[in-house]
């Protein structure tokens, strides 16, 4: 790997650009492709390769006329958002972290958001809906609301269902998921789009302190992720 | 993206005090004039704890991070890999249980893992 490549995928990486190295395995020889049309190969499996890096994160060995060669596609980490800087969320935003998503805690409340509280992590102090619309939700992103308060849960709600999120969860009881999906129809979002929130927010795996309600919404995330439902 | 300002500090890629990135690592340690070897899983079959594309990075002093099975292989693939820092030729490894003649190491998950080293070259 030459030292150029390292630092191409690492500046891709950070700056959320998808990348995608081709090695030849036998003789070491490498190429970085930033977009599946800018490498034209008469391979078909080779071709078909590339597309599925771009598309689905989805790499892998293809046999060619010139060896072996594995695509690999470094595509941008996965990110979350959390709504409310509760207990709930310092175990949250740790877990998140080492699967690989880069997280930002998000709550007004600027005695409950301190960087004391939440080491590391990217914080904002601003109305969840406006920080969720500078976030810039896309497919490779996740939101949680944990402040259990409807002036700073349902603003963030809004925003993540009008976007692509692949995971949209929302912490409360059955009766405060009926409160809330009342709320959202009115304000004009259809069942459809409603059934998109996950709540009562994790899997069951009969969690009750903090930490285990982290741990099963960390599980449902990955499931999100891993599974595309 | 988040800005910086109103709301507060805001670095989306800040990933905590910890860093998880094996090719951070591989920067780092080149940077500190170490011969560098990066071993990525290219295939496997059957179970496997690590799926194509796992990266484990390596130095010349032994130094690693990552992971491309689930602590089987590694002792095997960092001896390798100095090897590789040393000629500056790529090696495409292979282990399973079936495979007794060239490595001693198994997968005792049954497996088999096929892991390509090269060096960081300058």
């Amino acid at each position: 790997m030459k030292h150029e490549t390292l630092e191409a995928i690492l500046a891709a990486r950070a700056e959320r650009r998808p990348i995608v190295r081709l090695v030849w395995l036998e003789s070491g020889e490498e190429r970085l492709l930033t977009s599946a049309a800018e490498l034209t190969t008469a391979d078909p499996a080779l071709a078909a390769a590339i597309e599925s890096a771009f598309a689905d994160d989805d790499g892998g060995l293809v046999e060619t006329a010139s060896g072996p060669v594995f695509v690999q596609p470094f595509n941008p980490p996965p990110r979350l958002a959390i709504v409310g800087a509760v207990h709930i969320a310092q175990s949250l935003a740790v877990l998140a972290r080492d699967l690989g998503h880069a997280v930002t805690v998000i709550d007004p409340r600027r005695g409950f958001l301190t960087e004391a509280r939440f080491p590391g992590v990217a914080i904002s102090h601003a109305w969840p809906d406006e920080a969720l619309e500078s976030f810039g939700l896309d497919p490779r992103s996740a939101v949680v609301t944990l402040s259990h308060d409807s002036k700073l849960d349902d603003p963030a709600l809004h925003t993540a269902l009008r976007s692509n999120a692949y995971y949209i969860g929302a912490l409360g009881s059955q009766r405060t998921q009926v409160k809330r999906r009342a709320r959202l129809a009115e304000a004009g979002f259809d069942a459809a789009t409603i059934a998109r929130i996950h709540g009562p927010v994790g899997l069951d795996i009969g969690a009750g302190s903090p930490a285990e309600i982290a741990l099963s919404i960390a599980a449902e995330i990955v499931a999100c992720l891993r599974r595309k439902k | 993206m988040m800005k910086s300002g109103k709301g507060g500090r805001v670095d989306p890629t800040a990933n905590g005090g910890r860093e998880l990135d094996p090719l951070a690592f591989a920067k780092r340690w080149r940077a500190e004039g170490q011969g560098v070897a990066v071993a990525t899983v290219v295939e496997t079959w059957g179970s496997s704890p690590c799926p194509p594309g796992s990266q484990l990075a390596v130095d010349a002093r032994g130094q690693f991070e990552g992971s491309v099975s689930g602590g089987c292989v590694e002792g095997a693939v960092i001896e390798r890999a100095q090897a590789v820092i040393e000629s500056g030729r790529p090696e495409t490894l292979e282990f399973g249980i079936a495979d007794e003649t060239a490595w001693s190491v198994g997968l005792a998950c049954g497996g088999r893992v096929r892991i390509f080293v090269e060096r960081l070259e300058a």
